[in-house]
């Protein structure tokens, strides 16, 4: 017994000093999530995180090889914490902004989605504003862009638009429908939703990503999709993961990881499971 | 230091006061009637509304405000009956479902304070009174009420520093007063802690002012403790 004791300390004590990966020397990498952004991430009835950005997380780790954990973390503390050491890595449907980048750093795109007005089939924006399946960039002013815009500041004069507060989408409200429409910032994109069905805005503005599955369910089932969908400029070139700036290490691995995942065509699977839709970045 | 950030954020955030102001003043306007009438009520021999007016006071006081802001705000907003009735012409702007949570909070809150305040009332006075021929209305006018608020108001004083602070939770229902403001600035430079600290400052100086008042009311409620004024007789005037 003490023999049998001893020698599983010799062994230990050996395998500490050789420190051989093999011994399960994986990292650890703690990803932050908001956990109420379906189906990019959201807290399921057993109050397990899940969704497209969980199941990538898991992906993304075999590949780094590393031992993650995912942690749940409201959206507009997110990119403050992750600065202040709180975790290392977020994946929350998070655009890459220039505005963003000045204080954390990002990862390649792992998707892109355009950026689309919702109202109620009742409304009369379905109208003034109706659908347009063509997708604008902001990247560069086109005459073309120009006019999607004008469309969409002509049809919301004097209209409240819901959005989720410290998001691109509520930038481009800020800077494209100041003093047009009012603006009324929400915690969370399931609140604006709450408000668009009980008539207190006549719009919100989200990524096609969340409305897609949620017109699909029994509490999108008035809602639908009007005007142009919008990407670019300020709405980034994506969603990546975000990082400190001083883990450049931790950066480069994701980037390695999200490519091969997208070769390999995991990340096209993950999006129809979740989306329905391939939200692989084409570029 | 980035004196210019802090001072833009400053500036930036005041924009937030006059919201934040309204907020506090109004429902606390209402929720001191409320508050009056509820601690009568429960100091009333009528057992049944005196069991409502616990009832009420229980309710909201047993509950976090941030519950009953989702409920007023979201949670009446799910019924459709009350959507088609005249009710959600103010039940529609978050503004009134933001007034009306804080009212129903602090007048559950102030309705004990005060209730404590007219109990203190020591019983030789309510006596005296009634010697003196008063009773009724003109007893409480004249004698019950100023007393029990006198009492009361310390506490009372308590309550309204903490309905300041309590409207920085009208953020969360859309409402852009100084938290709403702070939290739109912080999303547009991610520079939390300076704006979070500006943003104290500001609910710093709001206190203070109403403290100052407070403590100003006291004063002017409390004669009967501040020295007799001084009455310049010959005497003193031919020392000068």
């Amino acid at each position: 017994m003490k023999k049998g004791l001893l020698s599983v300390l010799a062994v230990a004590a050996v395998a500490a000093l050789v420190g051989t990966p093999a011994f399960g020397q994986a990292k650890k990498v703690k990803i932050a999530t908001e956990g109420a952004y379906a189906p990019w991430n959201f807290t399921d009835p057993s109050g397990k995180l899940a969704g497209f950005e969980v199941d990538l997380a898991n992906d993304l780790c075999k590949r780094m090889n590393a031992q993650c954990e995912i942690v749940a973390q409201d959206w507009d503390g997110i990119i403050p914490a992750l600065n202040a050491g709180k975790y290392d890595a977020i994946m929350a449907g998070m655009s890459i902004t220039d505005k963003r980048k000045e204080v954390i750093n990002f990862s390649t795109p792992y998707a892109a989605t355009p950026a689309q007005f919702v109202v109620l089939k009742s409304s009369p924006l379905t109208k003034a504003l109706p659908l347009d399946t063509k997708v604008y960039s902001l990247k560069t002013m086109t005459p073309e862009t120009q006019k999607a815009i004008d469309a969409v500041k002509a049809a919301f004069k004097g209209k409240i638009v819901g959005v989720q507060v410290s998001t691109t989408h509520a930038n481009f409200l800020e800077t494209y429908l100041k003093g047009i429409a009012e603006v009324r910032p929400y915690k969370t994109t399931e609140q604006h939703d709450l408000d668009l069905t009980a008539g207190r805005i006549d719009a919100a503005l989200a990524s096609q990503a969340y409305w897609k599955p949620m017109l699909d369910k029994p509490e999108g089932k008035d809602m639908t999709i009007v005007g142009p969908g919008f990407v670019g400029g300020l709405f980034g070139t994506g969603v990546g993961v975000g990082i400190r700036k001083a883990d450049a290490q931790l950066l480069s691995e994701f980037d390695k990881a999200i490519v091969a995942a997208g070769k390999d065509g995991t990340i096209q699977n993950l999006s129809m499971k979740w989306f329905k839709f391939n939200v692989t970045p084409q570029e | 230091m980035d004196i210019d950030f802090y001072w833009s954020t400053f500036l930036e955030l005041l924009t937030g006061v006059p919201l934040m102001a309204q907020l506090v003043s109004l429902s606390l306007a209402v929720g001191f009637v409320l508050a009056v009438f509820v601690a009568l009520i429960r100091l009333s021999r009528w057992r049944l509304a005196s069991g409502i007016a616990y009832g009420y006071v229980y309710v909201f006081r047993g509950t976090p405000l941030l519950v009953q802001m989702f409920l007023i705000y979201y949670g009446l907003g799910q019924f459709e009956w009350i959507r088609e009735s005249f009710l959600w012409v103010f039940l529609r702007q978050p503004y009134w479902c933001a007034i009306l949570a804080f009212t129903l909070n602090t007048g559950a809150y102030g309705s004990e304070i005060i209730r404590g305040g007219l109990q203190s009332v020591p019983w030789g006075q309510i006596e005296a009174a009634r010697a003196a021929g008063m009773s009724g209305w003109l007893l409480f006018r004249r004698i019950t009420m100023p007393i029990g608020i006198r009492q009361a108001l310390p506490a009372y004083g308590n309550e309204m520093i903490l309905m300041v602070k309590a409207t920085s939770l009208a953020s969360i229902i859309t409402m852009l007063e100084i938290t709403g403001i702070a939290q739109r600035l912080i999303s547009q430079s991610y520079r939390a802690v300076e704006i979070l600290v500006v943003a104290g400052v500001i609910y710093l100086m709001i206190n203070f002012m109403l403290t100052r008042l407070v403590k100003w009311l006291e004063h002017w409620l409390s004669p009967h403790l501040r020295d007799a004024p001084v009455v310049a007789t010959p005497a003193a005037a031919l020392a000068h």
